[in-house]
């Protein structure tokens, strides 16, 4: 059981380093892709089959064609002359690190507030609909209002701008 | 409510066939078996289909513009596929000295492998799924985003103008029409109360007298039927949406590189996404593989899904020989500005359906709302064009 789960594991991170690490941009931008595809097999082999396929859905469906066409339509994909790494890299690092030391303390943390021997809640799409329209409809409605911001603003940049007299 | 129609042994032939076969083995290996055995049959069942429609395309196109089609192989040229595909086989496969090799290597087959997955969820008849998902038609529509990367990673990776030039117009038009495909199947999903495909089925599956409950024969579920009837032909690329492979402007759009066995993929895959697309209408909106009337029940309900599909496959290639092609504003503007609001509206109107309970006024409403929406932003489109008699300047 834990053979597949390595397997993943192994596809995410290498996914995740080769996004760092390799020189061409849009090379970066497909191995960020499986990375992504590695978090939905994780989700999917943890039993939440809506996330996983949301995930699927959302980032590369999406998110992953947003990164390629903003890649493409800035500048060009080779990498810089000045290096891969920003100058910055050992901010970065710390920032990183401090961020995964909060992620793994809360995970342990909470791992030691549950019980130990308490079963997996079986979810089912259902009782994520009722949720989301039920206890969380508030958040729903904000990340809903947020949305439609975002996109009067993505019109309203790409409009045509009137001719100004001077 | 179960289905009404009896069970018949023809009807199960291939869950048996499948079963025997399967109890041939030792018990510990029978569930892998029974999957791979599935997913034989869906591998070996849709390119066979795909070779036949070739031919019914070659001919029937032939047929519209008036001359043969394919007739030296074989009777009437039903071989014609079997050359086609020795013929790609057999072909040098061209790679550009220029190309990503790895990247040009690797966008065909993650296309065929997206494309196939979706018929993993498919109810091609009853108890006939490989896997009954809880969320099968986000299942479906998740393997059909991931399609679009392999497309922008052949059109890329061919370091060529027109391949560049017609995986972003692929992109830019699957990315669209997605929109209205996914929205036109939420409405399904309001009603049903289900992502299940199965469950799906099962809520149309019902007769009142001998008629049955497709959600085609509801106000919304007919403008949802052809506002996803557009979106699917949109985005398998199909004529008068084929655009990414405009050959009198971009040669053959993303896979103008791509020659011998990698282009009959990318062929196999557009034919495929089609199957899976209709496939997925069928079971949306024409009650899957439920027959069309009570009384036909006893045809086994595979048959009913294939007849299903090969229709919906012939309109595609009826309109493939009738519709000229759009320009990149019109399409554009038809997605946005015309089937985006729609299907919104639709929405909203599927929602009133659900809560005006039975009884002849929600008809009434829903059928109103749906036809004025349709007229007022149709005269709205049309009202700054100004489309009157044409003069050409050197044709008169």
């Amino acid at each position: 059981m834990h053979v597949v789960f390595f397997l993943i594991a192994a596809l995410t991170l290498g996914g995740a380093l080769a996004a760092v690490l390799l020189k061409n941009t849009v090379h970066c931008a497909l191995a960020v892709t499986l990375a992504f595809l590695g978090h939905a097999l994780l989700f999917l082999r943890l039993d939440a089959q809506f996330a996983g396929f949301a995930q699927i859905l959302i980032y590369i469906g999406a998110v992953a064609i947003l990164v390629v066409f903003a890649i493409l339509l800035t500048r060009g994909s080779e990498a810089p002359a000045s290096g891969i790494f920003s100058k910055t890299w050992l901010l970065g690092l710390l920032i990183a690190a401090a961020v995964f030391a909060v992620l793994g303390w809360s995970i342990i943390e909470s791992a030691r507030a549950l019980a130990v021997d308490s079963a997996a809640p079986q979810v089912t799409v259902h009782d994520i609909g009722v949720a989301l329209v039920g206890r969380y409809v508030l958040p729903l409605e904000i990340v809903a209002l947020l949305l439609t911001a975002a996109t009067i603003g993505a019109v309203i940049v790409a409009l045509h701008e009137k001719e100004r007299p001077r | 409510m179960a289905s009404t129609s009896a069970v018949t042994g023809a009807d199960q032939i291939f869950i048996l066939l499948r079963d025997w076969l399967v109890h041939l083995l030792p018990s510990a290996l029978r569930p892998a078996a029974s999957v791979v055995l599935g997913a034989i049959a869906i591998v070996a069942v849709f390119p066979g289909l795909f070779a036949l429609t070739t031919v019914f395309e070659r001919k029937g196109l032939g047929r519209m513009q008036n001359r043969l089609g394919p007739n030296r192989v074989g009777p009437y040229g039903f071989f014609q596929p079997i050359a086609d595909g020795i013929k790609a086989l057999t072909k040098e496969d061209v790679v550009p000295f220029r190309a990503d090799a790895m990247v040009h290597f690797l966008a065909p087959l993650v296309l065929l492998v997206t494309v196939f997955m979706g018929f993993a969820v498919l109810p091609v008849g009853r108890n006939m799924q490989l896997v009954d998902m809880d969320s099968g038609l986000l299942f479906f529509f998740a393997m059909g985003a991931a399609t679009e990367l392999s497309v922008f990673m052949a059109g890329w990776s061919s370091r060529n103008k027109y391949s560049m030039l017609g995986a972003m117009r692929a992109v830019a038009q699957m990315i669209s029409y997605e929109v209205a495909l996914l929205l036109s199947s939420v409405t399904v999903v309001m009603i049903a109360g289900s992502l299940s495909l199965t469950e799906i089925v099962d809520a149309q599956n019902q007769y009142t007298g001998i008629f049955p409950h497709w959600y085609i024969f509801t106000p919304w579920g007919l403008a949802s039927f052809l506002m996803f009837s557009i979106a699917a032909t949109a985005e398998t690329n199909r004529s008068p949406f084929d655009l990414p492979e405009g050959e009198s402007e971009i040669v053959a759009g993303y896979h103008t590189e791509y020659s011998g066995f990698k282009f009959a993929i990318f062929f196999v895959a557009e034919y495929l996404a089609m199957f899976a697309l209709s496939g997925m209408g069928a079971t949306l909106f024409l009650g899957g593989w439920s027959a069309p009337l009570k009384f036909l029940g006893f045809i086994p309900s595979w048959i009913w899904f294939f007849l299903k599909v090969m229709c919906a496959i012939f309109i595609f290639i009826w309109m493939r020989g009738t519709l000229p092609r759009l320009r990149q504003d019109q399409l554009m503007n038809f997605a946005w500005k015309f089937a985006l609001p729609f299907t919104l509206l639709n929405l909203l109107v599927t929602a009133l359906w659900r809560f005006m309970g039975a009884g002849w006024l929600r008809w009434v409403v829903c059928a109103a709302i749906l036809a004025g929406a349709y007229v007022f932003m149709g005269r709205m489109g049309m009202h700054r064009k100004h489309i009157g008699p044409r003069s050409y300047r050197y044709a008169e």
